[in-house]
């Protein structure tokens, strides 16, 4: 547990640190994300207690996002002004995006399919 | 001896311990909700809590940053949560031989999809710049929508808030224009839950489905990277089109 703490924790530093001193426009914790994927896909399996850990944590994503949601506060008058706006794009924006993604995914990966 | 109210409240009102526990109490509250409702979508745990805590803050009238300064042990762990999203989408690279050029052909097409119509949308409903600019990424994983928004110039907070508002309308109207498409092979369905709606949208389609649901946990992860990638271009390009 607090070994694959530790393994996140340093990849995060990690990516942080590279995202930095090569000013690359890529969050340090996404660049963590990658360098671990790659590590991973090249051992032969998942290290059984960081498999635990991520699960422990991922289980509890949604609470992470709390703190953040409630930040809508401190910009209370912003989505006064402009909720229209901001509402009309996310619904649209969101639509567009499920009919596209999976329209292409089904048109392409029905041939694979055929083939198996 | 008569207890001394006004020095319990001034300490509890100063105390990260309080903004913390009453973090922790409001998700569970709006998660015992969600559970009992049948996990209807509309009563996502988060934004129960969310809507809990604004109500607390405004009838004590405790500002923002005081609640910050102790809920940020909780939105400190999305840094390392966002690292632990390696485990299952490497688990899932192993199991999926084969359908790469698919899976990038559907990743490329909705993250432009997602950013632009966006941006476009936003634009033409007379948004400010800084509003736009926030709502560019918010059909990725928070953590990741929040570090993009930073880098970009929009309002991290904003943008979260954007973030679960697209998770929740993702999650109630995704299954019934994928039905309306006839878009009804379960990997096809999931992943754009995934791209779409992130981590609300696939826990919706977990519910439903179980390829549906691993192909949507890849499609977060994937839709992070190739989002983090793809925003800060596409927004050097917008800038040297719109002259700044």
């Amino acid at each position: 547990m607090l070994g694959s703490i530790t393994v996140l924790l340093l990849f995060q530093l990690l990516g942080e640190i590279l995202a930095r001193a090569f000013d690359i426009a890529i969050p340090g914790p996404v660049i963590g994300l990658f360098l671990l994927i790659l590590v991973l896909l090249r051992r032969p399996e998942i290290p059984r207690k960081l498999d635990e850990t991520a699960t422990g944590l991922l289980s509890h994503l949604s609470l992470l996002f709390v703190p953040a949601g409630v930040g809508v506060i401190a910009h209370l008058a912003l989505l006064g002004n402009e909720w229209q706006a901001i509402l009309g794009s996310l619904i649209g924006s969101t639509a567009l995006t499920v009919l596209v993604t999976g329209w292409v995914l089904q048109k392409l990966h029905k041939g694979h399919r055929d083939g198996a | 001896m008569e207890p001394n109210f006004q020095e319990v409240w001034v300490y509890l009102s100063a105390s990260p311990l309080t903004a913390l526990s009453a973090t922790l109490v409001a998700y569970l509250i709006g998660d015992w909700i969600y559970q009992r409702s049948g996990k209807k979508p509309i009563l996502n745990p988060v934004l129960i809590a969310v809507c809990l805590i604004t109500v607390i803050l405004w009838v004590t009238d405790i500002d923002y940053w005081t609640y910050f300064e102790g809920a940020q042990f909780v939105h400190f762990l999305l840094g390392p949560a966002t690292v632990a999203l390696a485990i299952p989408v490497s688990a899932l690279i192993r199991s999926l031989k084969g359908s790469y050029r698919a899976i990038a052909a559907a990743l490329f097409c909705g993250s432009l999809t997602a950013a632009v119509s966006a941006v476009v949308i936003a634009e033409l409903l007379n948004a400010s710049t800084q509003t736009v600019l926030s709502l560019a990424p918010k059909s990725v994983t928070t953590p990741i929508a929040m570090g993009i928004a930073e880098r970009i110039g929009g309002l991290p907070s904003l943008t979260a808030v954007c973030v679960i508002m697209t998770g929740i309308i993702g999650a109630v109207i995704g299954p019934y224009l994928l039905n309306f498409a006839k878009i009804t092979h379960w990997d096809a369905r999931g992943f754009a839950m995934g791209v779409a709606a992130h981590g609300i949208g696939t826990a919706r389609a977990i519910q439903i489905n179980k390829e549906a649901g691993a192909f949507a946990s890849l499609a977060i992860g994937l839709n992070g990277l190739a989002t983090a990638a793809m925003i800060p271009i596409a927004f050097a390009i917008w800038q040297w089109f719109s002259g700044a």
